[in-house]
């Protein structure tokens, strides 16, 4: 395994506001990976720094072994799908596809045209009289076709129906599989794809709160729920993430219990249920700001 | 997929019961990595560290180049494993909650066999 991003120290300030504070992580070549989090988390921010279309105030950024920042080397092997694209004012989609080649080596025309089919992308409109989930589709055909080594959908799918955000994920998997590539998903629709991911980074006011291996994350989080005595005395030593009360009952979720430890609280008369990732991501980051600024 | 275990884990207990089951028949080849990853709409990664588990398990074995095989004896093994789990998964939750609702050991058991006269 070989790392094709490596961050370290990584800060990015606006004025008065830290979007990126002091990160540092890697992305394993080859993973798909999940960058999760808040509106205003950072999460944008950090994917232009990492491609490159924004200076970073301090720290280093490695991409492909390289900096990406005016680095053909780099940005020729990355694609970068952001939420609010914009193309030159008398593009239609057809005009879109014929230019992507030339700033994607990678880029299949065949797979591109299946692709535009299964999302019914109108050709020869233009791309301002079209709606945004045919806008978000536009996208999602070019991060999937043009196979970049390394790509970064931000967001991709604004407007896209049920139907469409499965065959993206479809798409995406069964491609994935047969060009293995790096792929990172921002995205708030965690529980879509909280399977699709092998790992997953958690982003909450600049700052990196999770960064695990996806399988290792799933599961690992519980919910303790029996009455309130019992449920405190269980929880009494651990890492609570979130507590609610009725009458006389009590709903802990607990950051990671051992197998030992299930068998306790079992025996003790608590119920365990499983807590989703998309949950944990809530619990984790639904702290209001002035409590997270004392607690970090 | 159950969310409170990791999907690796449940992928391998599905190809063991596919196995107990007879439908993967023992020498038969079963579906690839990235088939298991399309159908269940998982990581391909994640489906690979479950079809892993049952070859290190000596459940499955690879042929390079054509693919992964169920072993010889493997579901003679599986149900084996299997019998020695269903105490723990089971046997103790079922006691557990007919302590909880006052069901004695005599009822218990009584229940048992009506079940299985069934």
């Amino acid at each position: 395994m070989s790392a094709v991003i490596e961050v370290s120290g990584l800060s990015k300030r606006f004025k008065n506001v830290t979007a990126v504070d002091d990160v540092d992580f890697s992305v394993e070549e080859n993973t798909i990976c999940g960058l999760l989090g808040r509106n205003g988390a950072g999460k944008t921010t950090l994917m232009q720094l990492l491609t490159g279309q924004d200076f970073a105030t301090r720290g280093s950024i490695r991409v492909f072994g390289e900096t990406p920042v005016e680095n053909r080397n780099v940005l020729q092997r990355v694609c970068f799908i952001k939420e609010s694209q914009k193309y030159p004012e008398e593009f239609t989609a057809k005009h879109v596809f014929r230019s992507a080649p030339w700033f994607f080596p990678n880029w299949d025309a065949e797979f591109a045209g299946r692709l535009i089919d299964d999302f019914r992308v109108p050709l020869t409109r233009r791309i301002k009289k079209l709606s945004r989930g045919q806008l978000s589709s536009i996208g999602v055909i070019l991060g999937l076709a043009s196979r970049a080594p390394l790509t970064f959908f931000d967001e991709p799918y604004l407007g896209l129906d049920a139907v469409a955000r499965q065959i993206f994920y479809d798409r995406l998997l069964a491609d994935y599989a047969a060009h293995p590539r790096t792929v990172i998903l921002s995205t708030h629709l965690i529980d879509e794809v909280s399977n699709l991911l092998e790992h997953v980074f958690v982003i909450d006011e600049g700052r990196l709160i999770i960064d695990q291996d996806a399988d290792s994350l799933r599961g690992s989080a519980v919910t303790v729920v029996g009455t309130r005595a019992a449920v405190d005395a269980f929880v009494a030593r651990r890492e609570v993430l979130h507590t609610d009360h009725l009458g006389g009952l009590a709903s802990v979720t607990v950051d990671r219990l051992s197998q030992s430890e299930r068998v306790e609280a079992t025996e003790a008369g608590l119920e365990l249920s499983p807590v989703s990732l998309q949950q944990l991501v809530v619990q984790k980051t639904n702290i209001p700001h002035q409590e997270f600024e004392q607690s970090a | 997929m159950d969310e409170s275990r990791p999907i690796f884990v449940q992928i391998a207990e599905q190809i063991e019961n596919d196995i107990i089951a007879g439908i993967l028949p023992e020498e038969g080849q079963v579906p690839s990595t990235n088939e298991f990853a399309a159908f269940h709409r998982i990581n391909p990664a994640t489906a690979g560290k479950g079809v892993n588990l049952l070859v290190d398990d000596g459940v499955l074995y690879k042929k390079r180049g054509i693919g992964m095989f169920v072993a010889a004896g493997a579901r003679d093994r599986l149900v084996a494993k299997r019998r020695d789990q269903f105490q723990s998964e089971y046997v103790r939750p079922l006691v557990t909650e007919a302590g909880k609702l006052g069901i004695s050991e005599t009822q218990l058991v009584e229940m048992i066999r009506q079940e299985g006269a069934e």
